[in-house]
């Protein structure tokens, strides 16, 4: 606690001595050094948010609006909700990766009969998502503390299937290489049911972009791509083929009630989708034989 | 440079003096620390699909390189009490070389039963390590003190050639180690990097063979 009191007042001067934008009090609430990272809790602006980072708070993985804790803050996690249109009515769900635990949280509440299945490696996100985001896992809220790719190949070997699959596994610094490999996908797509249903969220800048669309383009043929300027890119894919737009509309509006407490809606989600190929269809595809993703992202 | 290759006080012209001698024995063993490392960083990403790339897998893999390293260490010295020659130490090389083959040919079928046995990814990865880089690994290892052994006439220089030769091997490590993670990952598929980690040792150990028979046969 006394360690956190003096971060307080690092902050707090590093924070005075930015000229813009007008500091605002922020407030450490938690730190925590796991296995596999530093872990800061802060409160800022009305806001609880996640981050990872070492230097500086670019690579926050989950903030909360300290009022209305189910209304979604990043763009991404409201991106990730598109899979909702593909299919809008999901009853089994893994998610790879766990934050804050607000995409899981956000969908057991959408879902009141679906077995959400979450796998995180690091237990100490895991104690921090409960502690501080109200992340409240259940018989039916599963979290299986181990590394995704191995989880990927055992449930594949054991037989479980799921119509839905969000892949958030990544941030801005760091990518476990063996998670964006040819290899890797098709392990995740044996996982999908006949109507299955991925989102994968990935990078939109450097050249790891057109890495990562061909490969997986490769596995899984076309997709919706969503896109915010200069931040994350949402990867959607079915496994019967992807639905119109037509058909997109009409699930968005089967879904738009459930939505609501998120904040969004179709209006701001709708005209991200696309399906421009907008990457170099020449970039070589990852595999677990040629996975330099982490420097791919770094020099290019 | 010029002290790598300073002939000893025993006699100007035997062969064992010659720079081309000394720098094959010195360029083994550092080719062999280079070999080392940079098939240490490999199998990191060899296992990862199996096994994922944690702490504990690292831990694997490091430990049964050590491990390795320490065996290859003993039976190298002890190798080295007999008729050493250059010829032997490239044939230890060589012997490498052909012991990490399995790792190109093999590594896939035999993770894949490995994975469907150990359910824990820790001892699922340290059997991995063990089997697949333990042999080439250790026998890399012979190569260290086996060049000591070819390099030192008498007891007194002993400890100048041994640090020698821990410099010439152990920069040839970091070498492995950086050029691996830096460049080789970025151009190149593992299996690949592989090959041509074997083809170099294969190429050296004959050259050193070769030259070691025509260095021996003119011996009075």
């Amino acid at each position: 606690m006394r360690q956190s009191n003096r971060l307080n007042t690092l902050l707090a001067l590093f924070a005075s001595f930015a000229a813009t934008p007008p500091a605002i009090a922020m407030t450490v609430v938690h730190t925590e050094k796991s296995l596999y990272r530093n872990i800061v809790v802060y409160e800022e602006d009305g806001q609880r948010c996640l981050s990872f980072s070492r230097r500086n708070r670019t690579a926050r993985q989950s903030c909360q609006f300290l009022d209305h804790p189910d209304q979604f803050y990043f763009a991404y996690t409201k991106m990730m909700m598109g899979a909702l249109y593909l299919n809008p009515n999901p009853r089994k769900i893994l998610v790879i990766g766990l934050g804050g635990g607000v995409l899981p949280t956000a969908l057991a509440k959408m879902f009141p009969d679906a077995k959400i299945d979450i796998v995180e490696i690091d237990p100490a996100v895991v104690k921090v998502a409960r502690q501080f985001f109200g992340f409240n896992p259940n018989q039916r809220v599963q979290v299986f503390e181990e590394d995704g790719r191995v989880f990927v190949k055992r449930a594949g070997q054991s037989g479980r299937r799921y119509d839905l699959i969000l892949l958030d596994a990544f941030d801005h610094e760091y990518i476990p290489e063996h998670l964006l490999t040819q290899e890797f996908l098709f392990e995740v797509k044996t996982l999908l049911t006949t109507d299955g249903v991925l989102a994968a969220n990935t990078f939109s800048s450097s050249r790891l972009y057109h890495h990562e669309s061909t490969t997986y383009q490769a596995v899984f043929g076309s997709f919706y791509n969503l896109r915010v300027k200069l931040k994350n890119r949402i990867i959607l894919i079915k496994m019967d083929g992807l639905p119109t737009l037509d058909a997109i509309h009409r699930n968005a509006a089967s879904v738009e009630e459930k939505l609501k407490p998120l904040g969004f809606g179709g209006d701001w989600l709708m005209p991200l989708f696309s399906t421009e190929r907008d990457w170099d269809p020449n970039a070589r595809v990852l595999t677990d034989q040629y996975s330099p993703s982490n420097l791919l992202n770094a020099l290019f | 440079m010029a002290a790598l290759f300073t002939a000893s006080a025993v006699g100007p012209n035997r062969f064992e003096d010659s720079i081309l001698y000394r720098l094959f024995v010195f360029l083994i063993a550092g080719w062999s620390g280079f070999w080392v490392m940079a098939i240490e960083l490999l199998s990191g990403r060899i296992l990862a699909p199996n096994f994922g790339n944690s702490i504990y897998v690292w831990g694997g893999v490091i430990a049964v390189f050590m491990l390795a390293l320490s065996v290859g260490y003993l039976l190298g010295g002890r190798w080295s009490l007999r008729h050493p020659s250059l010829n032997r130490l490239a044939s230890i090389l060589l012997a490498g070389a052909v012991a990490a083959t399995p790792v190109i040919f093999l590594a896939d079928p035999l993770l894949d039963w490995l994975f469907d046995r150990i359910q824990d990814p820790r001892y699922g990865s340290l059997a991995s390590a063990t089997l697949l880089f333990f042999i080439p690994t250790a026998i890399a290892g012979m190569v260290s003190p086996y060049a000591v052994r070819l390099l030192v006439n008498e007891s007194q220089q002993s400890g100048h050639y041994a640090g020698l030769l821990y410099f010439v091997s152990t920069f040839g490590s970091a070498a492995g180690t950086l050029l691996t993670s830096f460049y080789l990952v970025l151009y190149f598929e593992i299996d690949r990097i592989l090959i041509g980690l074997v083809g170099i040792s294969l190429i050296l150990g004959l050259l050193a063979l070769f030259f070691g028979n025509s260095g021996n046969a003119p011996k009075q």
